[in-house]
């Protein structure tokens, strides 16, 4: 990060007692036990206590901290859940972290529009569970919606997997409030389908926190399918199984969720879960489909057949929920699965097309042997964002080091096949010292001016997104050790 | 007319600067002010497929590819641009064909399947562009899932040339529905039709498409759309029956025509000012009743007002305003034209916003020739 200003560190005393002035009461903390709750979000390899935290209530609050701040030259780093993977929320030693949790309240629902308007701090899932009475719900769904605000999944452009059918936030997302770094209120988007003027909406959404402050959002509903269900199929080859997701793309259909996992993954989840998984099989996939029942039973048949065709070896159909979610389950825990192969394991998060995972998948098992550390694969297949999970033992000396090296390998080799260095978890702090892989510095100098539009000062969030200058590269990712998992209660995809 | 054949040209020109407007096939020439002082570059050098892999659902194509050969050559694959582009020839007039994908990107607007499957800045992926600078540049990416970089391809879709000039642009494409089928109930006023579309939308039978025209082969018509596998939209359609009364299939001849009609605002008359007025769909019933003898019909289930009037400007946005929404000036005399904005004027601090964010795209404002 960069250096800490020694000027704005003197000040601390005044800058402290300044938004005392202005949110009274608990909202300011300064004292240095209570700010290390706030030193990381999920990627707990960089850690840093905040100069001071501030959990506003209101949105004049947010606008005259801001004003604050941008008078003053203070940084300012916005905080939700803290769930981000790529250390968006990274405090700074010379800045305040400003904290969204107590803006926790869902402000309207209206079934006739089909939306629902909340606060930045109100968690992804609450919005599902606030309106699925009236059988309706909020579609995109990141596997840590328990936990993670629709702040952050706006500030991230958060997906889940069912992202492929539905979208990620940014395609259902109707409008915003948003407080700049000089503490104007905008309202970018509302209630209809699309705003006057330039989308700077679209814009904000996926600026990891860079933009401004969101202090409300407006998300579109949907009714909730009729009924799910889900094939899971074996497949010799990885190149059988990418085969068959292509063909049932080509045959136009759009599955809710299609995931694969490769053969050491299905070991690992097995040998977790005991859900019945085939170990004979190369690649295992699932592909879950919503709707209708008459329609979830005719595509069924389509992709049971399509799965034949490419040589599948084993075909289960889920006959009711309970066997859906079983087949999710193996699924779900290729994580913790993995931290019980090794005491340590990076999780990476690259997209390429589709057509080059068998390609991608045999240059990465080259690299695991002249790395020398394991690799497990679990890739959501639809939209080929591939999550590979390094194995490696940070007690080894130089172990860390070595995974890190791999990782960036596969990132690199991602975006050599015409793939991207993050599908959803964002750029942050992890992989800013990667992005000149995928742009050159035209680009880049294009999306900074972007970024002084809103903020001249570079006073949000500075360090993240773009790389730095003069700093040896680096690779971080999500580092989880001895099974230590951060938010070990979410499941994890 | 400057026509660059080919990106350094079309850098030199913009490096140049000057006040320069730019135009894909031109279909869209009669909307905003006339700008007689701009130089026009003409954008069709930048022509042709680049890539298409049908099942990784991606597309790459010169900008100025024109829009019928885009939707030919997908549709040869059973695929579809998913937000519903057509060629507005029918609009403003015209020959037809000439419209561009990149035109149709820089316009941003998107037909009735909007409703459902988004808008085109849901489909732009990824593109080349130069910017007002003279600087060639690359945002977005050419997959499907991708959070590398601020969402640019978002901010150039609907930017109506006041950016960037786009050379190359990567779509995302989506497999065509394999049947279609609407039906019809006929005599709704609007507050009843809009509620009726409402609880259709609010039924899990994945309605796509939505409108109401208030006079359709004599009286006021509300269609609702399915599209899928021939035997879920039997199991759909039964949803919609115990939600909207009355519903009867059109044959597959007048639903075409239908949706035509409400995608290129047929049905109304041809010699008044055209608004584009987009709202939340629950307030667009007050909007078309605030406005004395207008014509109108609604898309997007209410969402969008197509509305023809010769109320003043002043009245008609009043009205939209009030709603929540704003007005497109889209088909107007050249005087009118000259004197009223075609896009709503934003609020002050909005508008500061967005030009600085213009000026970030345009430093020297080579695309600022007044015609928005
Ligand atoms: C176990 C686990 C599983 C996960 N699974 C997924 C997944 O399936 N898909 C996926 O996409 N992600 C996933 N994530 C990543 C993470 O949950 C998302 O990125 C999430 O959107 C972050 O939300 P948050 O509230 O925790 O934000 P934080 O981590 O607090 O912040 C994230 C970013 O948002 C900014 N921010 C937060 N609130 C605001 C605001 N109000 N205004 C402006 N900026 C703000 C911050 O500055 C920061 O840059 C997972 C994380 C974990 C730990
Ligand atoms: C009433 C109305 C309804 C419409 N409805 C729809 C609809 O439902 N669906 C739909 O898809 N379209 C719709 N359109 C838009 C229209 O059909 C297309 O956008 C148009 O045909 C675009 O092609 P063009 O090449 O003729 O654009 P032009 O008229 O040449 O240009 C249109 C705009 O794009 C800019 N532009 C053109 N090329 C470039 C480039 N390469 N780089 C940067 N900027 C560029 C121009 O400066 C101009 O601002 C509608 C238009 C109108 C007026």
């Amino acid at each position: 990060m960069p250096e800490p200003d020694a000027g704005v560190l003197a000040r601390r005393g005044d800058i402290v007692a300044a938004l005392r002035a202005i949110v009274p009461g608990d909202g300011v903390i300064d004292h240095a036990d209570a700010l290390r709750p706030y030193e990381s979000d999920a990627l707990t390899a960089y850690r840093q206590p905040p100069m001071v935290v501030v959990l506003p209530q209101t949105v004049e609050q947010v606008a005259a901290i801001l004003r604050w701040c941008h008078a003053n030259r203070v940084k300012v780093v916005p905080r939700g859940a803290g769930t981000s993977l790529s250390g968006g929320a990274l405090p700074l030693a010379d800045g305040v972290l400003m904290g969204m949790a107590r803006f926790n309240r869902i402000l309207d629902i209206d079934y006739a529009d089909r939306l629902a308007v909340v606060q930045p701090g109100v968690t992804n899932l609450a919005i599902t569970r606030a309106v699925e009475d009236a059988g309706f719900y909020y579609a995109p769904d990141p596997s840590s919606q328990i936990a993670c605000t629709i702040g952050g999944n706006i500030a991230e452009n958060s997906g889940g997997v069912h992202c492929l059918k539905y979208g990620l936030t940014t395609n259902n997302v109707l409008g915003v409030e948003l407080v700049t770094i000089e503490g104007e209120i905008l309202r970018l988007g509302g209630r209809g389908l699309e705003a006057q003027g330039l989308d700077l909406l679209g814009v904000v959404v996926g600026s990891e926190g860079l933009l401004g402050v969101v202090t409300e959002v407006t998300v579109r509903l949907l009714p909730k399918p009729e009924t799910a269900r889900a094939l899971l199929i074996g497949f010799p080859t990885v190149e059988s199984g990418g085969k068959c997701v292509a063909d049932v793309i080509a045959a136009g259909i759009i599955p809710a969720g299609m995931e694969m996992m490769d053969q050491p993954a299905v070991h690992a989840a097995e040998a977790f879960v005991n859900v019945g998984y085939p170990l004979d099989v190369a690649a295992l996939l699932i592909v879950e489909l919503d709707g209708p029942a008459a329609e979830c039973s005719h595509l069924i048949d389509e992709v049971e057949a399509i799965a034949l065709a490419n040589g599948a070896v084993s075909i289960r159909i889920s006959t009711d929920d309970a066997e859906r979610a079983a087949f999710w389950a193996g699924r779900k825990a290729a994580f913790p699965a993995a931290g019980r192969l090794a005491p340590d394991y990076l999780c990476m998060d690259g997209t390429i097309p589709r057509r080059c995972l068998p390609e991608v998948l045999t240059r990465m098992r080259a690299l695991s042997e002249r790395h020398g550390l394991g690799v497990i694969n679990v890739f959501h297949a639809g939209d080929g964002n591939l999550h590979p999970l390094i194995l490696y033992d940070a007690n080894q000396p130089g172990q860390l080091a070595t995974a890190e090296a791999f990782g960036a390998d596969i990132l690199r080799l991602c975006v050599e096949v015409g793939g991207v260095l993050t599908g959803e978890h964002g750029v942050g702090v992890e992989k800013r010292d990667l992005m000149p892989l995928m742009f050159s510095p035209a680009d880049l100098a294009q999306q900074s001016h972007v970024k002084s539009a809103f903020d001249p000062e570079l006073l949000l969030n500075p360090g993240k997104v773009f790389p730095l200058l003069h700093r040896c590269a680096e690779l971080g990712a999500m580092h989880v050790h001895n099974g230590k998992l951060p938010f070990p209660d979410l499941p994890r995809f | 007319m400057l026509r660059p054949a080919g990106i350094d040209d079309l850098c030199a020109i913009l490096a140049a600067g000057g006040a320069l407007r730019l135009r894909g096939g031109g279909s869209k020439d009669g909307i905003g002010a006339e700008t007689p002082g701009a130089t026009v570059v003409d954008m069709r050098g930048f022509a042709g497929i680049v890539d298409y892999d049908p099942p990784e659902l991606v597309l790459t194509v010169g900008a100025a590819t024109p829009l019928a050969a885009v939707q030919a050559l997908v549709a040869g694959q059973g695929q579809m641009l998913a937000f519903d582009p057509f060629d507005h020839a029918a609009i403003l007039g015209g020959a037809p064909g000439q419209a561009t994908i990149g035109g149709v990107i820089a316009a941003g607007i998107a037909g009735p399947a909007r409703l459902s499957r988004g808008a085109a800045r849901d489909h732009l992926l990824g593109f080349t562009a130069v910017s007002g600078r003279g600087e060639r540049f690359v945002a977005g990416a050419k997959v499907v899932k991708n959070v590398t970089g601020y969402d640019l391809p978002k901010l150039v879709t609907g930017s109506w040339g006041r950016l960037v000039a786009l050379t190359e642009l990567t779509l995302k494409v989506l497999p065509a529905p394999r049947a279609q089928q609407t039906w019809v109930t006929t005599g709704l006023d609007p507050s009843a039709a809009v509620a009726a579309m409402a609880r259709a939308l609010g039924a899990p039978a994945e309605v796509t498409a939505a409108a109401h025209l208030p006079r359709w082969n004599g009286a006021p018509a509300t269609a609702i759309r399915l599209d899928g596998f021939p035997g879920s939209i039997a199991a759909r359609a039964a949803m919609l029956g115990p939600v909207v009364a009355g519903l009867t299939p059109l044959d597959d001849t007048a639903a075409a025509a239908l949706w035509l009609a409400v995608r290129t605002a047929a049905p109304l008359p041809a010699e008044r000012p055209l608004w584009r007025i987009i709202v939340p769909a629950s307030r667009a019933p007050g909007v078309v009743a605030a406005i004395p003898n207008a014509d109108w019909l609604f898309d997007w289930a209410g969402g969008l007002v197509w509305l023809a009037s010769d109320s003043d400007a002043a009245q008609v946005r009043q009205a939209a305003a009030a709603a929540g929404g704003h007005a497109m000036l889209v088909r107007a005399s050249a005087a009118m034209r000259a004197a009223v904005p075609a896009l709503h004027p934003q609020p002050a601090p909005l508008a500061q916003l967005e030009s600085r964010v213009r000026r970030a795209f345009d430093p020297d404002g080579v695309f600022e020739i007044g015609r928005f």
